[in-house]
């Protein structure tokens, strides 16, 4: 093989690596008010919701093609901070945004609650086939590394007939900072004044023991693979796992399976008692049949739209997702809005501007 | 022929070691098809032409990894593009210009950049080009690709470049050749295949990377190559299916983890083919 | 040159370039400020990151290296575990990974036939594309169950006695972790050190064995001659193995917690940055996260200023391949 042959093979492969490159740069951008009118809007935020945001996405996209949106799960607090540094069109978060949050933002932010959910007590015990049930008290004591073992007094006192083994509780809990822990902490610090004290609620909390697992599904795979293992995760994500999920005793003093019916009962509980922003902690609601660790989840948009064209695509797609959109949320575990919260999240889009004029005629 | 007792120890432990080194690489190429036939078994039923072609669907409805293979490989051109050369042209500089405490001082500061988790990378690209544009774009992530590349290349190149013997420079000066044209022209070449090995290193190490992405180039559901949108790729796409509860789409991880790597392995060999040594 | 272009030209293009070439000047000028362009950006970094890193520098001053509670709740923030998780994660990365990249390397190079050698080589640098995720994943479900099952246990048995191999046994932890970044920085160190062994010159192999030298003292002596690009290859994994995040966090366990067993969980800085960025809310939080990946830069600082000593210590003694001009 002569020298120019291979020197003409590699200035060859330079000038299709340079055409594709020069071909990449010069492809245009979509964008709003592009082509045929196409607009675009990004989101980021929440993971929990993630699966249902996609569902909504492709079926609205079948309705109105024009609107070419999308939503990349990195986290409440990544889609919070993208949103106010305005690299993205809405947020997503599982826990309402801070007061300091709001007042450092450059708009004033709605909070438009979509679907709710629930951390559900899940754990791997071989030989242990009926659900188990636990108290808050339990929980708290597991967690706060009171109780060790798992066939410990309190744990069978409250499941008589179920034989629990001797063996040590390994306690899983997210590693990440999440709006889960959010919740599971701020359930915790209602029903146990110790946790409230040691530990507290919020995103990272310190755990007192136990093993930290990267996102709902590092806690789920660590629970499946590891036995005598509890852990705290989403419905959704113990439910397609086949994972065994605990019956937990809620305020009304009822052991509640975590379902799609008993998490929408514990929203339409607290709906009487939900402040104007929407803002509101609905763990350990009230209701005979509410489950007790339940949550809304937002999405995060500027009441005050600074593209007109891209704030009436969003205000409608919020509105479409609020009515029609909740028709999925059952097959894929999540619970749908109750009724009335859903009349106060109309009001919130419908309170959505550009410059002044309203974007939708309500 | 006699052999005393020291040789024997010797030729005893010339046999240990060099079986002990087959050893290492038998155990390195078990635990690589290890990882290789788990991923093929999790994976290998769900690719066809539509997985390959499609763009993502939501949970149940199928869907594909069409529109990120595009993504992937937009990415992989414009950080080659930015990453190479840059790369390339420090290794030069470390070995052929630079001279003295200012180039080791370089050095030293290019191997801290190895140590930089990407997530940092991508944060600091997020803050300088995505924040001023207020979108974000497939340029950011190339660009954030391209500063995880560079150390590697600079350094593979640099040490690839040293073991070209003096001889080979000497020659090509003693007969007029200025200082660029031997570099170019003599070392460079010399030293190509230690610098494909380094590049593709570089290459194999991008693809694989996914928090840089999340914050740059951040994802899409649709076809694009446009440098200044969002823009999809197989390494976000893997990450999105693999935290999700579904089996599905779990299913649909291992396919484009399968997907990436033969992707790579026919860049690696595009690369080896070009770069080859006649002896 | 001729007489005019000395006197008019030759002082600045002199300046520039030894020889004076044009040509040399632009090359040289070139690549120095390519080098600048990655000083500026290094640089850039650290100070962005010192910037951010301030409310927490402030507040906490040095203690913060030697805290050892991580309470994003309470607002206090310490270092310790961190700084101990990643050098020990990867200090047993490099312990085991080193030893089986060389072999590796040797037996590709000095023994193996050349359509042996290629494909292997191959294999061996595809196990670097693999992304991280999936080495997390892959561990998840089979890593830390064989070590649960099959390691841990016998380790605990015999060398239960130190405090090494102590407490629960879940197959998660400092030792999983430590090993999924061996694996992932085995091909990067493998495949420099075969090109380094590659270019070690034939002659020193021949002089060797002509002398009576076994095979494996002729790899030796292969081995002292490429021990700077060796050391330049370890370097390159050690970097790898200190920034690596999503497989490393599936894995380690996350405890802030300093602990003698290679069986308890840990927590390196790169996983806390990675798990925690995102979702930090307040000043004080992410400016911790912020100071942590300035001390990741400084621990990089450290390790690869020790990793050169070492280096010229060896070199200095036995001259070998790779001196440059």
């Amino acid at each position: 093989m002569s020298v120019s042959k291979r020197s003409f093979q590699l200035v060859a492969c330079l000038s299709v690596f340079v055409f594709l490159l020069i071909g990449v740069a010069c492809t245009p951008g979509g964008g709003s008010g592009g082509s045929g009118g196409t607009v675009s809007l990004h989101g980021a935020g929440a993971t929990f919701p993630n699966p249902l945001y996609q569902k909504w996405l492709s079926e609205h996209g079948k309705l109105h093609p024009n609107a070419r949106i999308d939503y990349q799960s990195i986290g409440s607090g990544g889609g919070i901070k993208q949103l106010k540094e305005q690299t993205v069109d809405f947020g997503a978060s599982d826990a309402p945004m801070k007061d300091e949050d709001l007042k450092s933002a450059p708009g004033e932010i709605l909070h438009v609650p979509t679907v709710l959910g629930a951390v559900v007590i899940t754990y791997n015990l071989a030989g242990v086939s009926q659900p188990l049930r636990f108290t808050p008290e339990l929980i708290a004591d597991i967690y706060l590394g009171k109780i060790k073992k798992w066939n410990d007094a309190k744990i069978t006192a409250d499941n008589p007939g179920v034989t629990l083994p001797a063996t040590d509780i390994t306690v899983v809990y997210r590693s990440d900072g999440s709006g889960t822990s959010a919740v599971f902490t701020d359930y915790l610090s209602k029903v146990s004044a110790e946790w409230k004290e040691k530990v507290g609620t919020g995103t990272s909390p310190k755990w007192p023991i136990g093993l930290g697992a990267k996102g709902n599904e590092g806690v789920t795979g660590q629970v499946k693979n590891t036995p005598n293992t509890i852990g705290y995760t989403e419905l959704a994500y113990a439910v397609q796992n086949k994972l065994p999920v605990g019956l937990v005793k809620n305020a009304s003093g009822n052991f509640v399976e975590p379902t799609i019916d008993t998490v929408t009962a514990a929203a339409a509980a607290s709906a009487a008692t939900i402040p104007d922003d929407l803002r509101v902690s609905i763990t350990n609601a009230q209701g005979a049949q509410a489950y007790p660790i339940s949550s809304f989840t937002y999405i995060l948009v500027y009441k005050d739209q600074k593209d007109a064209a891209k704030g009436k695509v969003l205000a409608d797609f919020l509105w479409w997702g609020i009515h029609d959109g909740e028709s999925f949320a059952k097959d894929l575990q999540y619970a749908p809005l109750p009724a009335e919260i859903v009349k106060k999240a109309e009001a919130k889009i419908n309170s959505m501007t550009a410059g002044g004029t309203p974007l939708r005629q309500s | 022929m006699a052999y005393s007792s020291s040789d024997r120890i010797r030729r005893a432990t010339s046999a240990l070691m060099t079986s002990l080194t087959a050893l290492c690489t038998l155990l390195a190429v078990s635990a690589l098809l290890i990882i290789l036939f788990y991923i093929a078994w999790q994976g290998v039923d769900s690719i066809s032409i539509q997985f390959l072609t499609d763009t993502p669907r939501p949970v149940g409805e199928g869907g594909g990894i069409g529109n990120a293979i595009l993504g992937s490989l937009v990415l992989l051109l414009v950080s080659s593009a930015i990453g190479l050369p840059l790369g390339i042209c420090v290794g030069i500089y470390l070995s052929e210009v630079g001279s003295g405490r200012f180039a080791g001082a370089v050095r030293f500061i290019v191997d801290t950049l190895t140590g930089i988790p990407s997530i940092v990378t991508g944060v600091f690209v997020y803050t300088i080009l995505v924040v001023p544009m207020r979108h974000f774009s497939a340029l950011a992530g190339g660009v954030a690709l391209a500063l995880i590349m560079i150390p590697i290349v600079a350094r593979t190149t640099e040490e690839m470049l040293k073991l070209v013997p003096h001889s080979l420079r000497e020659g090509a000066l003693a007969l007029g050749a200025p200082q660029w044209r031997v570099t170019m022209g003599v070392v460079l070449p010399a030293a190509a295949p230690g610098i494909a090995t380094g590049a593709m290193l570089a290459i194999a190490r991008v693809s694989g990377e996914t928090a840089p992405l999340l914050f740059t180039a951040f994802g899409s559901r649709f076809f694009s190559t446009s440098l200044n949108e969002p823009i999809a790729s197989l390494t976000v796409q893997i990450y999105n299916y693999a935290i999700s509860p579904y089996d599905e789409w779990h299913a649909q991880a291992w396919a484009a983890t399968l997907v990436l790597m033969t992707l790579v392995l026919g860049i690696n060999i595009i690369v080896r083919f070009l770069t080859r040594k006649r002896f | 040159m001729s007489a005019v272009t000395a006197n008019q030209y030759s002082s600045w293009r002199r300046v520039l370039s030894p020889t004076g070439n044009t040509g040399d000047a632009v090359y040289r000028v070139l690549m120095l400020l390519i080098a600048l362009l990655m000083v500026g950006i290094v640089v850039t970094m650290v100070w962005a990151l010192a910037t951010e890193s301030m409310p927490s520098i402030r507040q906490f001053g040095f203690s913060f290296l030697k805290g050892r509670t991580w309470d994003p709740i309470r607002g206090e923030f310490g270092a310790l575990p961190f700084i101990y998780g990643t050098v020990a994660s990867s200090v047993i990365a490099l312990l085991i990974s080193v030893p089986f990249s060389l072999g590796i390397a040797i037996f590709l190079v000095e023994q193996a036939p050349y359509y042996i050698a290629r494909p292997i080589g191959f294999l061996v640098e595809l196990l670097a594309a693999i992304p991280s995720v999936v080495y997390g994943l892959w561990g998840i479900f089979v890593l830390a169950p064989f070590l649960r099952e099959y390691v841990q246990p016998p380790l605990a048995r015999v060398l239960g006695w130190t405090p090494l191999f102590r407490g629960q046994i879940t197959g998660f932890g400092l030792l999983t972790g430590g090993i999924i970044l061996a694996i992932m920085v085995t091909p990067i160190i493998s495949a420099v050190v075969r090109d380094v062994l590659t270019a070690v010159p034939s002659s020193q192999r021949e002089a060797a064995l002509a002398l009576g030298a076994t095979k494996w003292e002729m790899i030796r002596v292969v081995l002292v001659n490429g021990a700077p690009g060796i050391a330049g290859a370890v370097i390159l994994g050690l970097g790898r193995a200190l920034g690596e995040t999503m497989a490393v966090t599936m894995l380690i366990g996350n405890r802030p917690e300093i602990s003698a067993s290679l069986f308890d969980p840990s927590y390196t800085i790169a996983s806390a940055i990675a798990n925690e960025f995102t979702e930090a809310t307040g000043d004080l939080y992410l400016s911790a996260l912020v100071e942590l990946g300035l001390i990741l830069f400084l621990v990089t600082f450290i390790v690869n200023g020790i990793a050169r000593v070492l280096v010229w210590n060896v070199t200095r003694k036995t001259g070998g391949v790779g001196r440059a001009a």
